[in-house]
């Protein structure tokens, strides 16, 4: 568990003045990230995105650390090269500190585009965190739909219309799909829990080998709220199961977080422009098949978990 | 045959792929990332054994594709390291986002590459569609006539990328020369190391003392003044190309120039190509002037930068020159190759010259010694005035006869 006190004398490494929304989940993501990482020196890379553009507008920079960015799909390709980059160097003395890896990259960059740089990065076994800004589409390109947007949401090129009513198909389970590369540690998080998110950073950047955190990261522009909600709905995400902290360190499953009473999946939505379509009555229906969806995973999650226990 | 011009140098035979490999274990680079691609696949796979024996000191990173090999060789060199990787084909066809970026970033990378022909129609022989494809990504190319000259030259591709500060590829003919045993002299070790010297980076991420952010997004106020900059770079790289083939020169003794002048300076018609076909060329004109006719051969080592001044000069007296390019350009005009000479020419004021651009050996389709004098019959009527130069290229050895 992280200790609010002793966070409180990390250094910033992301500083303000970066050119983000108000409001912007992904600004909150990489400030709590970058405040784990404390003092341990660290290289950034990034995937294209909106952390990336808006933090780098050359000549200006918002890190403290050494940032890099250089294509949209390749964020864990790029921090796999600077690893062994660091391990050469450091086995022929010419780098003598310790130094940790984390690779940024959206949902865009990671579930879709940048799956093939990743499973190959997470394969191969470098020391380097992973950490997948997830808000839900292609923000940065102006809200198209990913692999990550969930069914029902409108994005641009899934739109509400006469014929189809926003993303018709779920989103796929990335942490799933990584937590089978048998890594040692895979986390799903939220912002909405400074707490929860900054152990896990922590947890993994200690962990000499490939990590990686999936974090839920409302975007206010995209998701259609008022910027003042994006604590509020990371939260209530977790509170409805439509999304669900928890980690699997070396193969076995925790729930870290678990909602007292299960709110109906319809207290987030409602919060949403991209859902509100799907509070007409003729969308009735696409709405129960979210709830079953979001109980049948959060059912399946319960028994991961317990097996383990009893394992 | 190659005669050994070095004291220290040893005789022995190799392919090209070997030699490149061999280049690469003297260079011995920090970080090696690559994907194995046929007709390269020998040069990383015998470099992982060098990794595996562990004699040299590389990391090598094995990665699950070619873009990923170029993001991962920017990486490292970002980072401060010594980078290097080896493709062909596809493998650069897939690594063509990443190769403006590593020009863009002013990263020092080297390429060991091997011509082959780009899909479709998939084919794995020789011509040089993949690097012709990749002449505008601000890569200092440079290519070889044989394995002596793709040893030479990934050597010499090492520092002039360092001082340029541009990433640099070497390649040799796709089967040609990469599977081609031939004896090359190779030199001591130590001696290789002493030529290339220590890669000291100014600024790189992993100094801690001077953290930064590298591959920001430039807007209106900014990217033309880098883009400037990469192609200024490139121009003045020229310089640093001369420079090194003379030190190269000085220590182990092979004269080095942006192209080899072959008996050129009296001709009347000339070819200019790149890579093995220069050696066929070679016989042709050697069998030419025995026979009176005053042919010659300019053999172009670096097309990336392109030395425009001077090939016009050493070309502005040929009455008719043929221009062979191993690759097309499907663009209604003319080839690379001869779309940078007839550029050449026409800014130096040239009038002299007459040109044919004549596109051969697509996909590996053989190019004979009959094939080239047949060329050098074409130019001989050009040049009497028997023939008007087409202003489509000529199709060299294809069973398709010409609409137009």
């Amino acid at each position: 568990m992280a200790n609010l006190k002793e966070l409180s004398k990390n250094p910033e490494h992301l500083t303000g003045g970066h050119r983000l929304c108000a409001g912007c989940g992904a600004g909150i993501m990489a400030r709590q990230a970058m405040i784990a990482v404390g003092n341990t020196p660290v290289v950034v890379t990034s995937a294209t995105g909106c952390l990336e553009v808006s933090t780098t507008v050359f000549p200006y920079t918002a890190w403290k650390n050494s940032f890099f960015h250089s294509a949209f799909e390749n964020s864990a390709a790029t921090c796999s090269g600077i690893e062994a980059a660091y391990k050469s160097l450091k086995k022929q003395g010419k780098i003598k500190d310790d130094i940790r890896f984390i690779a940024f990259g959206g949902d865009g960059g990671t579930y879709d585009i940048g799956l093939q740089s990743l499973s190959g990065a997470m394969e191969r076994g470098h020391r380097m965190l992973y950490i997948c800004y997830n808000n839900e589409a292609y923000m940065n390109t102006g809200i198209q739909r990913s692999g990550a947007t969930p069914r029902g949401a409108t994005t641009t090129t899934a739109p509400d219309g006469k014929a189809k009513h926003g993303k018709e198909q779920s989103r796929k389970d990335l942490t799933a799909i990584i937590a089978a590369h048998n890594i040692p540690y895979v986390a799903q998080s939220y912002i909405g829990n400074w707490n929860d998110f900054i152990t896990k950073v922590q947890k993994a950047l200690a962990v000499d080998g490939p990590t990686f955190i999936n974090v839920f990261t409302p975007c206010r522009l995209g998701w259609n709220y008022n910027p003042e909600e994006t604590m509020n709905l990371a939260r209530l995400a977790i509170e409805t199961c439509i999304w669900s902290s928890y980690e699997i360190e070396n193969g076995v499953y925790k729930i870290n977080v678990k909602p007292k009473e299960k709110k109906p999946v319809t207290e987030f939505l409602k919060l949403q422009g991209r859902f509100k379509h799907l509070f007409k009555p003729e969308n009735a229906g696409v709405i129960e098949e979210i709830q079953k969806e979001v109980d049948r995973n959060w059912e399946f999650l319960n028994k991961r978990a317990a097996e383990n226990n009893q394992a | 045959m190659i005669k050994p011009v070095y004291s220290k140098g040893k005789l022995a035979a190799k392919t090209g792929n070997e030699v490149m490999a061999e280049a690469m274990r003297q260079i011995e680079p920090d970080v090696v990332a690559a994907y194995p691609i046929t007709p390269a696949t020998e040069i990383v796979q015998i470099f992982s054994q060098f990794v595996a024996d562990g004699i040299v000191k590389s990391e090598y990173v094995a990665v699950e594709s070619e873009h990923s090999a170029m993001s991962a060789t920017i990486a490292a060199s970002a980072a401060g390291a010594r980078a290097m990787t080896g493709t062909s084909s596809q493998g650069l066809s897939l690594m063509w986002e990443m190769l403006y970026i590593a020009a863009g970033l002013r990263l020092p990378i080297v390429m060991a590459e091997v011509n082959r022909a780009i899909s479709a129609p998939i084919n794995i022989h020789g011509d040089q569609s993949d690097t012709m494809g990749a002449r505008d990504s601000g890569w200092i190319q440079i290519y070889s006539e044989n394995s002596q000259e793709a040893y030479d030259n990934l050597i010499q591709a090492v520092k002039i990328a360092e001082k340029a500060k541009l990433p640099a590829l070497v390649t040799t003919d796709g089967f040609i020369i990469s599977h081609c045993m031939e004896v090359v002299e190779t030199y001591p070790d130590e001696d290789v190391k002493n030529f290339i010297g220590e890669y000291e980076p100014k600024r790189y991420l992993l100094d801690l003392k001077k953290p930064y952010t590298l591959g920001s997004i430039d807007l209106q106020d900014y990217y033309f003044e880098h883009r400037f900059q990469v192609a200024q770079a490139m121009r003045d790289s020229k310089k640093i190309v001369l420079e090194v083939a003379k030190d190269f020169e000085k220590t182990f003794g092979r004269r080095y120039d942006f192209y080899e002048k072959y008996k050129l300076d009296d001709a009347e018609i000339a070819i200019v190509a790149i890579g093995s076909t220069a050696g066929t060329t070679k016989v042709v004109v050697d069998s030419l002037r025995k026979n009176g006719i005053k042919a010659g051969l300019l053999k172009i080592r670096l097309f990336r930068p392109f030395p425009v001044e001077e090939i016009a000069k050493d070309l502005a007296h040929v009455k008719a020159i043929g221009i062979m390019d191993k690759a097309d350009a499907c663009s209604g005009a003319f080839a690379p190759l001869y779309s940078d000479v007839a550029a050449s020419l026409y800014a130096a004021g040239a009038t002299v010259p007459k040109l044919a651009n004549y596109v051969y050996g697509l996909g590996g389709r053989e190019i004979s010694i009959s094939h080239i004098s047949g060329i050098f019959e074409d130019l001989v009527k050009i040049k009497d005035g028997n023939k008007t130069p087409p202003i489509s290229p000529e199709y060299v050895n294809v069973r398709i006869k010409k609409t137009m």
